[in-house]
């Protein structure tokens, strides 16, 4: 439960709406349910829906509609790379194959231990420093940029051992 | 080279630029502090003689977006668009790191002048340090003074605080992420009424890019008159271009507004990678239509972009060589805008995945012989005839890409492979 195991954050959460909008807090307090298992289970659905006074569906058609909302558990790392217009110009789609090529899985699937699903994903603002990626994991998200396909393996090798 | 101090990046040079102590060991928030000490209604003028255009794409002037806020409403509202998620764009993701504290001084002095004491700043999700930095910025903000309850002694009261988005680039357009920002799926709004009539929680809100707010500081702070003394007759102040695809050096360039496409390609982003040639330029981010190599001249204003056929937008180049293929470049970008429709009208719904459709089948050299046709008829049916303008803006990269380059979609169907790689793609 949420209201028993972040009792502060999610005062502060509906502290930052008018009392009579509580609706607002329901994309943080699905962030704030989503950040330790990667996804958002029908316990924290029913739990927010009655936070914010709205129903579960409500609930379940905000996590339909925005991509960072996840409603099943997938890899313990969700790495994004971006192929869109800037970063393909730079080789994102050739990095995204060699990668999943490397990593024996398709675009889209999870490797066999269930710690790394790698995706294609839209434009991520660093157009720069293609290629890149983002990864969406327990911490958050963090941007890698002008990565390699060694460098993004090397990162999986490493968080192989922290994350297990 | 145009010589150009920065105005808008000079802060995020400094080591930690992020933080509250660099900021105020530079000067930060001596403008506020004296802002919200004068006429409310002579900020207002400032902002309108400084001639400043929205950053967010649609360039509408500031100041009369400020004078529509009604003076007698006794609850309103700041709220800054950072939900960048126009392909090509990273300007806001540097401000919104790197110089947090230039913003919130400009929703400062934005709020007294309009009369708002809340004010919320919507950062795409994905910015997850832009997030953690900016909620430490506003408790900083709430610490030294800057923010809560009587402002530098004033007697005026802002509250903030930031509302993290989720993956919707929809959520961009204003409407959208007020709705967003109620707790709802970002379906677009029909207007009017205008946010600053009726926005966030039904109040009226005014909505600004993150880029025109990081202005405000300077126009008060050195006068509307430095202000407008930058740039073109139509498109006054400095500008941060993010420069990407086929160049030496990518990266975000402030420059003066009337500057012209060529310099920043050649002089500043280091000039084409390997020494090719350039073949197509989009001007300003996904949404706005390509020019060709014989366009580069074109100075990056308002006006003189919309002669040359295409618009200043984000400000977001994306620069393509001779190696591009632009069945394969439009395709890309149709697929973006399929992907992001909201849904919610028809028209952008279904044309959006049809014209993605006909583009894929031509780039896999399975095009048919009316495809061009069906395209530009497609784009005709979304063009104006959606509920907000996405619309006009997902048409822009097929349409233009066959008016500058139809030899090469016709070369695609008729020998069902690309000319560029002699493939299908
Ligand atoms: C589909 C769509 C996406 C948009 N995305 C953004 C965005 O990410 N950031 C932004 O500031 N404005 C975006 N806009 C423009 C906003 O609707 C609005 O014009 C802008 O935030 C106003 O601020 P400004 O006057 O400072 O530019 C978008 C508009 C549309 C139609
Ligand atoms: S196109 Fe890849 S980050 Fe923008």
């Amino acid at each position: 439960m949420l209201a028993e195991k972040y009792p502060n954050e999610v005062k502060k959460i509906l502290a930052k709406y008018p009392p009579e909008r509580k609706q607002s807090a329901v994309m943080p307090l699905l962030h704030l349910a989503q950040l330790e298992a990667g996804f958002v289970d029908r316990h924290a659905v029913v739990e927010i829906a009655g936070i914010c006074g709205i129903t579960e569906t409500d609930v379940a058609e905000i996590i339909g509609f925005y991509t960072l909302y996840h409603d099943a558990p997938e890899g313990k790392l969700r790495l994004q790379v971006c192929t869109d217009i800037s970063c393909a110009l730079r080789g994102a789609d050739e990095f995204l194959a060699k990668v999943c090529e490397r990593l024996g899985i398709q675009p889209g699937g999870t490797t066999p231990d269930g710690l790394v699903t790698v995706e294609a994903v839209m434009c991520l603002a660093a157009c720069d420093k293609a290629p890149m990626f983002q990864v969406q994991g327990p911490d958050g998200i963090a941007y890698h940029e002008n990565m390699t396909v060694d460098k993004t393996m090397e990162f999986i090798e490493t968080a192989r051992k922290e994350v297990k | 080279m145009t010589k150009f101090e920065p105005v808008l990046t000079r802060n995020t040079r400094y080591p930690d630029s992020e933080k509250i102590a660099t900021y105020l060991a530079h000067g930060g928030y001596e403008t506020a502090r004296s802002a919200v000490k004068m006429q409310p209604d002579a900020i207002i003028e400032m902002v309108k003689r400084s001639g400043l255009r929205g950053r967010g794409g649609a360039g509408f002037p500031a100041g009369v977006k400020w004078g529509f806020m009604p003076t007698d409403a006794p609850q309103k509202i700041v709220a800054v668009n950072t939900d960048e998620g126009e392909p090509g764009t990273f300007k806001d993701r540097e401000i919104v790191e790197r110089d947090p504290h230039s913003v919130i001084e400009g929703v400062i002095i934005a709020a007294y002048a309009v009369g708002a004491n809340r004010a919320y700043v919507y950062i795409r999700g994905e910015f997850f340090l832009g997030v953690k930095r900016w909620i430490k910025a506003i408790a900083d903000a709430y610490e030294q003074g800057c923010l809560g309850k009587n402002i530098f002694g004033s007697g005026f009261d802002l509250d903030m605080s930031v509302h993290r988005g989720a993956g919707a680039y929809i959520c961009g357009e204003e409407t959208a992420m007020i709705e967003s920002l109620e707790g709802k799926r970002g379906s677009p709004r029909l207007k009017p009424p205008y946010p600053a009539q009726i926005g966030l929680f039904g109040l009226p809100t005014l909505v600004h890019n993150i880029e025109t707010l990081a202005c405000i500081p300077h126009i008060v702070g050195r006068g509307p008159e430095w202000f407008a003394g930058i740039g073109t007759a139509e498109s006054k102040g400095p500008k941060i271009f993010s420069v990407s695809g086929h160049v030496n050096q990518p990266g975000n360039y402030e420059l003066p507004l009337g500057i012209s496409l060529r310099e920043i390609i050649y002089e500043y982003a280091g000039g084409m990678r390997g020494g090719r040639a350039l073949k197509a330029v989009i001007p300003g981010g996904a949404s706005t239509p390509m020019l060709t190599a014989s366009q580069v001249d074109v100075p990056m204003a308002f006006e003189t972009l919309k002669a040359a056929g295409s618009e200043l937008g984000t400000g977001a180049i994306v620069v393509m060589d001779e190696t591009t293929c632009m069945v394969e470049a439009a395709c890309r970008l149709s697929k973006f805008f399929a992907h992001e429709s909201c849904g919610r009208c028809t028209p952008c719904r279904v044309g959006s995945v049809r014209l993605y459709e006909i583009l894929e089948r031509i780039r896999r050299g399975k095009g048919q012989k009316d495809d061009i046709e069906f395209i530009l008829e497609i784009a005709r049916g979304i063009d104006g005839n959606t509920f907000c303008p996405m619309g006009a803006a997902l048409v822009n990269p097929a349409r233009s890409a066959i008016q500058h380059f139809r030899d090469e979609f016709e070369y695609h169907i008729a020998n069902q492979r690309c000319p560029v790689s002699g493939k299908p793609n």
